[in-house]
């Protein structure tokens, strides 16, 4: 007790037979922090989120999840974590209402099962089996089971895959208010807006090493990165160039042109630019 | 509380069986129509006072035993296995045993049912006698239990061999179906090729058969048994074996996770 990190892993390492799925992986979560886990397809997000679950075995590094090694978990500790894995357990045939209310059973100090249902926006559907819900509605009801039992961390992967916009709007108010209840959260995605709505720090991980953990607005040192200045030469091609002073090239340009530059753009790299620079990089 | 937690999942495992109609309609039915066909087609005396359809319906009382039991539980337990609902329960602190207490219970649930229908059915229809004294319905009882419970256990450990759904109704129907015909179902024990019959002697369904017989046939018939008796605690005795080795098996290597969420 009294570590101020939820998660903690040192030198992390787990291959498939041939292949190397993470790679020597350090990274931490804090307590009370929502942490974001940005990668491409493929590059170990699942597998480092169900090492830290207690699913699967890694072969190499050092992991504390909640004070505990995960490998070897114990009711206490599965009662204090909650999980959202990215494929979804399916019981047809039982209601949306039968299955959180069943799921909050198993946990000493539950949430009331309706008021879940209704944070994720399914009370309508309370009375409604299992089978017959959109592919949006089932991941709410996944989100629901995550959180029913109360967690001190909540782990979600991929929560928001197939949520329309509003939804995910909603799911995103949702993390913040469990947040500002003291949830530590740890969440994977593909949406780099999203990391940027709701996580204090962003890890990036490509081929199964962490590139980077940084503040949203600083990853990749996107605020200090290089600008760039386009515009049009006088025979029509479109010309651009960096500069880390673009006032100064941009001055230039002007004085160059006797007045107004023709096309003149100034840019910065966006969230975007800087993430497929870094993965591309990897 | 705990107690509570293994009758929630018992109910929650009912209320899952019987919401999906075919499961129920090919669990339930499907003994009975094979009583139908066998019992129009196959009606001649099997020894003094005993015919072939009597012998046929204790017979098939113990599959239907053993579907629910072992059939139902390998098949279905592959297919939770995939869809993930067993790595679901596994991520919350519900203790394991609630889960397979689920399952049992929900066996039990169905073979009430089943064994009810099937004796209403047998004896309303094909002239079977119901249990003539407080003893026969005793050993019925036993039989019936003890039987169920090997069955369950052993469906629960095999439900690890298949490795897929898809593979699993492959994998689970032949063990089951050739055990129904060399344990004395559709053939008169006796009538089977020596080495048969001490194959069949491994298995529980042919001690469930020989249990039940003694309970729906008239004593004289226990003279034409393998061994001149029912050996009732031989039926006991290695039923209650099944048991142990099952719920071993079940301790030691049940599978949670499919090969390809580890
Ligand atoms: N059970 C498995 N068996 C074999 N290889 C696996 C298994 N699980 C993952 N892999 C491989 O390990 C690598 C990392 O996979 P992982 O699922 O962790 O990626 P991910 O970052 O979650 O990807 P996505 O964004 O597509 O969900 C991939 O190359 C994948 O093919
Ligand atoms: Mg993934």
């Amino acid at each position: 007790m009294g570590n101020d990190l939820a998660v903690s892993v040192k030198g992390l390492r787990k291959a498939y037979g041939r292949t190397v799925a993470v790679d020597g992986l350090d990274l931490d979560v804090r307590r009370g922090e929502v942490f974001a886990l940005l990668g491409p397809n493929g590059a170990g997000k699942t597998t480092t989120v169900e090492i830290l679950e207690g699913y699967r075995k890694r072969d190499g590094g050092e992991v504390r999840v909640l004070d505990r090694d995960p490998a070897e978990p114990t009711a206490d500790w599965r009662g204090r974590v909650g999980i959202v894995l990215q494929g979804t357990g399916e019981f047809e045939e039982l209601t949306v209402g039968e299955l959180v209310h069943h799921f909050a059973a198993f946990y000493p100090k539950p949430d009331d099962p309706d008021e879940v249902i209704a944070r994720v926006g399914l009370t309508g559907k309370a009375k409604a089996r299992t089978h017959g819900l959109s592919g949006g509605q089932k991941r709410r009801l996944d989100v629901a089971l995550g959180i029913v039992g109360r967690p001190e961390l909540l782990f979600l992967d991929e929560p928001t895959t197939g949520f329309d916009p509003e939804a995910r709007r909603e799911f995103w108010q949702l993390i913040r208010d469990l947040n500002a209840a003291g949830t530590t959260i740890m969440l994977t995605t593909h949406y780099l807006d999203e990391a940027e709505a709701l996580a204090q720090r962003v890890g990036v991980i490509a081929d199964g090493r962490l590139v980077e953990v940084a503040e949203p607005g600083r990853l990749g040192n996107r605020a200090n990165a290089p600008a760039t200045v386009s515009w049009r030469t006088p025979d029509g091609t479109v010309e651009s160039k960096e500069s880390d002073t673009p006032t100064a090239l941009v001055s230039e340009l002007a004085a160059r042109f006797g007045g107004e530059v023709p096309g003149l753009t100034v840019t910065r790299p966006t969230l975007e630019d800087v993430y497929l620079r870094m993965i591309g990089a990897a | 509380m705990v107690v509570d937690l293994a009758r929630r999942q018992g109910i929650v495992e009912l209320k899952q069986f019987t919401r999906s109609r075919e499961a129920v309609v090919f669990t339930m039915a499907f003994p009975i129509i094979m009583i139908l066909i066998f019992a129009s087609i196959f009606s001649d005396e099997i020894a003094p006072g005993v015919n072939y359809t009597q012998y046929f319906i204790t017979g098939m009382i113990a599959t239907g035993l053993m579907t629910v039991g072992f059939q139902s539980l390998a098949i279905q337990i592959p297919i939770e296995r995939d869809k993930g609902v067993l790595k679901r329960y596994r991520g919350t602190p519900m203790p394991k045993w609630v889960y397979f207490a689920g399952k049992v219970l929900m066996v039990a649930g169905i073979g009430v049912v089943e064994v009810a229908l099937l004796l209403a059915v047998s004896i309303g229809f094909f002239d079977l006698e119901p249990p003539a004294s407080a003893a026969k319905w005793f050993t019925f009882a036993w039989v019936s239990i003890l039987g169920l419970s090997a069955c369950t256990l052993c469906g629960i450990a095999f439900s690890s061999v298949p490795r897929n759904a898809r593979s699993a109704t492959a994998v689970v129907t032949p063990v089951a179906l050739v055990l129904q015909f060399i344990s004395g179902v559709f053939f008169v024990f006796t009538d089977l090729p020596a080495w048969m019959q001490q194959v069949a002697a491994i298995f529980p369904l042919k001690w469930m058969c020989q249990g039940l017989r003694s309970v729906f046939l008239p004593d004289s018939f226990a003279t034409v048994e393998p061994a001149g008796s029912w050996e009732l605690g031989k039926v006991a005795l290695i039923l209650g074996a099944w048991c142990v080795l099952g719920l071993a098996i079940c301790v030691r290597s049940f599978t949670w996770q499919n090969k390809y969420s580890r």
